[in-house]
This record gives C-alpha cells, structure tokens and sequence, in this order.
C-alpha cells in the first residue's frame, strides 16, 4: 500500500499544468475562466490539441495510443484537466466503445476504428435505448436481419445523446426472438453519417439544450464485419461496455468542477459587508459535499488500481455510478443554492441579469436530473449490487 | 499509486483475523464487559508477544518501525471481534505521544514495557466543559519543588481506570482556552492525591473521570516542552481519529456480512427477505457505504504519518465523516433488516452498533471535523 507522492509525480504536475496552459487556446481559456459551458466545437477542438499531444486516451494501453502512465499519473492528468476546467471530451469513443473494441475487436475492427476514435476525426454515439426498452434494455426490438454480408437494421433508439454530432452509432439489436430475450441481442457498429435509412432528430430536454436525439433505421444496410463480439452474444458486449462507462459516468471530475465553481460563485455573492463565502453554514454544506466526493475519489482509485488496463472493471464499478451522480447532482444543486434569486435565470438572460459563471447553472443543474437514470438507473445499478455482487435471491 | 497489501501485510492481516476467530470471538468480549477492568491483562501481554503493539513505533523504541496503516489493518481486524484490549488509549494516544515527545529514560521505562504488553497506559485530555477543544484546559500544574503539583477533573480518560501511568495535559501558564501553557505529565495511576472513578460506557468498554488534588511529580515527569504540547496532542488525536476509522471498519464490515447473510436466511412470506426488492436496495447502499469507508479508512491510515498538518488533517476528517455519516447507515440499517432481534442483548449486532456510536462520538464527530475542515487554508484557497 503506497500512495505517497514522488519527486517524479510533482514533476510531472508541473509539466502538464504548464503544458494546458500552453496548449489552451485563448478564446476556450476566456470560456474556462468564465465558467464553462462548451460547444460541441470546442469540446473537439480541445480533442485533438491532446491527441497531437498523445494524451487523449491515458487509460488505453500504450499499444493502441494510451500513455503508458500508472494509475497515479493519470489521477494527476485528470486533477489538472479539472483544475484548468478544460473542456470535457465526448466519453462515447474514448470511455465506451473504444475499450470495448480493444477488448473484443477483431485486429481489422482496432485497426480501422482505435486511430480515429483517438484522433477525433470520427465521434461516436451509443443506440442503447428504445421507446420500451430502458432500464429493462434486454427487450429491445430493433431488428438486425442477415442479408448476404449485411445485417438490415429496421427500428428506433432513443436517447442517443449528441447523436445529431456522431459520425458513427454503436447499437444494441435484435438477432434472436426465439429464446430467453439476453440470448438473441448483437452488438454492431453503423457508419451514421453514410448509411442511407437512418435518421436522426434531437429533442430539447429540461436543461434547454438538445442532448438527446431519437435515431431511426429504416432498412439501413450495415456489414457483419461492423458486429463486434459473437452473433447473439452482444448482452455480454453490453455488459462489460457498461462497466467501462460506469467508472467514468460517476462524475467525479464533473462534480469536482462544480464544487470549484459553487466556491467561486459564493466568493462572489456579497451577503451584508462579507460574501456568502464567509457564511460558516454554507461553506459546511460545500464542505461536506467536498469530503464525500473525496471518499468516492478513493473509491475510484481502488477500483481503477484494481482493474488491470484495457480489462474490464466488475460490477463494483456501480459504485461509483450510483454514489457519483447523487454527489453530481447534490453538487449542481448546491451551487444553485449559491445564486440565490440569481437561481430564477436562465441559459440567455442577459450577463448584466445573471453574471457569467452563473450562466449555464441551471441549465446543467435540470438537465443532471438524467445523470441517476442514464447509464443505467441507480435503481438498477442496486439491482447489479444486490444480485452481482451481494448474490441475494431472486424473487 | 498501489492499494495492494505488501506480503508482510497480508500475513499480519490473516494471523489477526486467526487469533480473533480463534482466541477472541464476540463472546470474550461479552464476558469482559462484566468485568471491573473490561479487559484482560493476559491477552494485553499476548499482544506484546505477537509484536502488534509496537508495530508502528521506531525500532530504538523497541518497536518494529511498521508505518500507521499497519497498525490500522490490526485494529481492523481486532474490530471484527470487538477486542475491548486498550490499543487507542494504549498505544496510539499516550504512546504515540510518548515516542514522538519522550525523552531516552522516558521512553526506556514507560513505553518499552507498554509495547511488550506488561503495562497500558492512558491520556487524560477531555474536561467536563472541554467538548473537543482541547485547548480549553483548566487543569493546572504548579511549580512545587523540583516538580509540578497537578489539580483538576478530567472526564472520558479512556483506559483511565486500569492504566499504569497517565499523561494528564495540564496548564503551566495562561487562561483556559489559550493555545500556549499546556504540557503533559507523565503521572502513576496509583499516585498519591489522583482519585480515579471507574465509568462504564454504553460500549461495554470502561474509562475514569480523574479528580487530581495536588498531585505531585518529579521533574523528570514533564513530557516534552513546557508549554507547548497543544499540537502534540492535536497530532496525536488526529492519529486516533483515524484509528477509528480502523478499528471501526472491522465493525462495519461485519456488520454488513452478518446482515446479508441473514437476508438469505431469514425467511417471511414463505421467502428468503433478500429476494424483496425493497431489502436488496438497502443492502446494495450499505455495499456502498461500506467500500466508501474502507476507501476513507486506507487513506486516513496512510495520512496519519504525513507530516504535512493541513494535508493530515484533511484526510482524516474526511475519513472521520464517512465513518459517521456512512457508518451510521450501516449500523442503523443493520439493527433494522435484523427487526425486533436486531435490539436484543442477546444478538451480537447491538454489540456492534454501540461500539461504532462510541467510535463516532470519540476524537472529534462528524460536526467537529466538517467544521474544522472548511476552515484549513486548502477548501478556501483560490486555485
């Protein structure tokens, strides 16, 4: 058991504080500064100055383009993204298909999608969700049907978050009827941008911004080559892609980011002659806040230390997901709180109404009301626990 | 980064784990809190022999020059068993400090013989009034002779009632309240003048409410520098806190095992209880808040040897609020999912439950730690 700090560490914090400062560019740096709410643009821009770099995907083994640094490194790397509040890369490629590719892709699969997911020149979107299939995903209908070397794709998805900025889909569809409903699901990858029969349309959500999209496939023609894993076996894929996304869907870094910004937002909130940042009560409740986020921090660093790189971590990653997004959304929550009556504003009121690090607040405090039910609801992350690891009895 | 026990530690880890499950089960325990002292000198000096109590002391100090976390993975362990044998008191508190302020002499006749199991010793620091402002102290000592004469209460003085010597803080100068003029003092527990008045706790553990009436001691008494063992001792609580959070564990964890096990076992409506939904989601949180301790209690553990103040007491804060915020769910839990049983005598989980409310209460609660950390220059720095 080690977690001391080396003269290398410190070191290496310097080296990539100077370097984001270096490599930022202004007009994202005056957005950071301001609080941060990025544009799909930016998110990418920012994407591929750390893939010139080589650090966009430290968490990848060194073959495929990670970094080759321990799990320290990393922690360190992703300490120093929060505290610059750089832009937050679409987890979609990096997070979730990517490990799942590197862990049961074909070489070809690696070889043709691991250099663009890297370099950004494709960004990806998940077809998890349908109409009636949520948190009981393994209903799902939409229709994958052999044809010579195709597979035809005919239903709908939902929820496809940012699926009007995808280049490709992966998607969860229906090769099997006929038995127990996990057994006939295939995982396949489906080029969005050149498929004729697919249709995406986003749709507003709570937080005033259109995150999710619904996807059509209308007799969309995809090759069996794009299957990744075994004809029949994608609930397994989807099993273990959920546990990549589950270590990161906990937040962590996000929730940090708030806290950061609830200190900041209270420094500049005059109460009387002080500022709400002086008020002991207040500043209890963001210290609470910050202890707990510490704890699952630690968590995460177990969990990651224990999980070799490139494997897939078990089910204790749910964990992480069911404690990080209730500490996301508290974090959301506390900030709001911090406004006060700035808390009646919105995404387009005026900055001399709502100063700019309030700005995008709201919208985020309404629209992470979604972050305990997607990637699975924290309900279902209980089930996970309950059944997976604690081995309770089915009723 | 490596979260990993190093082989020695495994092997000190499964020959605790032995020695509870074979030499200390919960019904010694039961057994010694029927006693006057609530432990068993015998066992203490087994634990001497084992090498347990020294782990983390300097090897000049007859120790074995372990680190904190070593001794934190024992306390784990002795945890599971609610081994009542004085380890905080003993060897974190008055001997932590012993070896970080005691002078050679010092350290020859009162902590070697501690460390081998033939005495135990205490720290007298809390006041009626004192809360867990250590530096509110009204005990004073005077100049008498050569010496000090010592007078005043002190209240909780865990291991109080049965140790052999006690480090009693006392004012040497100032008002109540002022952080210089505190020193300690290495006093007998059969001194003349010191009365000492045995208290039973709600844990089955015992500690002494000391009434000092001029009690008398050499200068050779004086641990460390004359008024200024305030941070020492703050240092030395902090190190309990984290003990805690150690010995604490072992209680949380088996807590929660016995209450998954007994959900697949107890069964109503002609089923298992594990199998209702309502049930299971309360165990997957206790999960949860189980593994966030252990996180906290690892870390706590580790930064109990940072030199670093702010940073040390950072970590150990955090720790001390996941064990009563986390910890409290799953005790409370527990009692529940066990039902009307979960509150009788009988059944080993009350056991549990009031020694983590003991370890709560204890070094500072939640409030006090959420309170100290939104004051350290870190939450508040601009970065």
């Amino acid at each position: 058991m080690d977690l001391s700090v080396s003269p290398e560490q410190v070191a290496f914090r310097q080296e990539v504080r100077q370097w984001i400062q270096n490599a930022l560019p202004a007009g994202i740096k005056a957005k950071a500064a301001g609080g941060g709410h990025f544009e799909h643009e930016e998110q990418m821009e920012w994407h591929k100055i750390l893939y010139a770099k080589g650090w966009v995907a430290p968490h990848w083994p060194e073959e495929v383009g990670g970094t080759g640094w321990d799990i320290g490194k990393r922690h360190i790397f992703g300490e120093e993204l929060v505290r610059a509040n750089t832009p937050q890369l679409s987890p979609f490629g990096l997070m979730m298909v990517g490990p799942l590719l590197i862990q049961f892709g074909t070489p070809e699969q690696k070889q043709r999608f691991l250099p663009k997911i890297l370099s950004g020149d494709e960004v990806w979107c998940q077809g998890y969700s349908e109409p009636n299939a949520g948190s009981d995903l393994a209903s799902l209908q939409l229709r994958a049907e052999k044809d010579g070397d195709d597979y035809i794709l005919n239903g709908q998805k939902t929820w496809t978050t940012y699926a009007q900025h995808a280049d490709w889909i992966f998607l969860l569809a229906r090769t099997d009827a006929s038995g127990k409903k996990q057994d006939g699901i295939t995982f396949i990858l489906a080029d969005l941008e050149n498929t004729p029969g697919i249709t995406v349309k986003p749709f507003l959500t709570t937080g005033g911004t259109d995150a999710f999209s619904e996807t059509w496939f209308q007799n969309a023609r995809v090759p069996q080559s794009n299957r990744v894993g075994p004809e029949h076996g994608g609930w397994t894929m989807a099993k273990a892609l959920l546990a990549h996304e589950r270590t990161g869907i906990g937040g962590i870094a996000e929730s940090k980011r708030w806290l950061q910004l609830c200190k900041r937002i209270a420094r500049e909130t005059p109460v009387g002659k002080s500022t709400l940042f002086d008020d002991r009560s207040f500043r209890e409740r963001i210290a609470r806040l910050e202890m707990r986020l510490r704890s699952l921090e630690l968590l995460q660093l177990r969990t990651l230390a224990a999980a070799q790189v490139g494997r897939a971590p078990g089910p204790e990653s749910s964990i992480l997901k069911l404690v990080g997004t209730e500490i996301q959304q508290e974090s959301t929550e506390l900030c709001m709180d911090a406004m006060g009556h700035d808390a009646l504003g919105w995404l387009d009121s005026p900055p001399d109404a709502l100063p700019a690090i309030e700005q995008g607040v709201a919208s985020s405090f309404n629209y992470l009301r979604a972050a305990t039910i997607y990637g699975g609801s924290n309900e279902i992350q209980r089930n996970i626990i309950a059944k997976q690891i604690l081995r309770l009895p089915t009723a | 980064m490596n979260f990993d026990l190093s082989e020695e530690q495994q092997i000190l880890v499964d020959s605790v784990a032995k020695f509870v499950q074979n030499d200390s089960p919960v019904e010694r325990f039961r057994k010694l809190r029927d006693t006057e002292r609530g432990w068993d000198p015998t066992t203490w000096a087994r634990l001497g022999e084992f090498g347990w109590l020294g782990v983390a002391f300097p090897e000049e100090h007859g120790g074995f020059g372990g680190r904190f976390v070593d001794l934190a993975l024992i306390l784990e362990q002795l945890g599971r068993g609610l081994v009542a044998e004085p380890l905080i008191p003993s060897v974190v508190l008055a001997g932590g400090l012993l070896s970080k302020l005691g002078s050679e002499a010092q350290i020859e006749r009162f902590l070697s013989p501690m460390i081998e199991g033939r005495t135990s010793l205490a720290l007298a620091y809390g006041e009626r009034q004192s809360r867990y402002t250590v530096n509110d102290c009204q005990t004073r000592a005077e100049k008498r002779g050569a010496g000090w004469a010592l007078s005043g209460d002190k209240t909780w003085v865990l291991n109080g009632h049965a140790a052999d010597q006690i480090l009693v803080l006392a004012r040497t100068s100032g008002d109540s309240l002022d952080a210089n003029g505190l020193s300690l003092f290495l006093v007998d527990g059969d001194a003349e003048g010191l009365e000492r008045i045995r208290v039973p706790g709600m844990d089955g553990q015992r500690s002494a409410l000391l009434r000092l009436r001029g009690v008398e001691v050499g200068a050779d008494r004086l641990l460390g520098e004359e008024g200024r063992a305030l941070p020492h001792v703050e240092w030395a609580l902090d190190r309990a806190a984290a003990a805690a959070c150690a010995e604490g564990q072992g209680e949380i964890q088996e807590l929660f095992d016995r209450t998954v096990a007994y959900l697949k076992q107890r069964s109503q409506f002609g089923v298992p209880i594990g199998s209702f939904q309502a049930l299971q989601h309360r165990a997957a949180d206790m999960y949860a808040e189980t593994e966030l301790c252990r996180s906290t209690m690892i870390l706590a553990a580790i930064a109990a040897d940072y030199e670093d103040t702010e940073k040390r007491q950072s970590e150990i804060s955090a720790a001390k609020l996941q064990l009563s915020r986390g910890g409290w769910f799953v005790q409370e839990n527990a009692i529940q999912l066990f039902g009307g049983i979960g509150v009788t005598d009988e059944q080993d989980e009350g056991l549990f439950f009031k020694r983590l409310r003991v370890l709560q209460g204890l070094f500072g609660d939640a409030d006090w730690h959420v309170t100290r950390y939104q004051g350290l220059r870190g939450f508040g720095a601009e970065d």
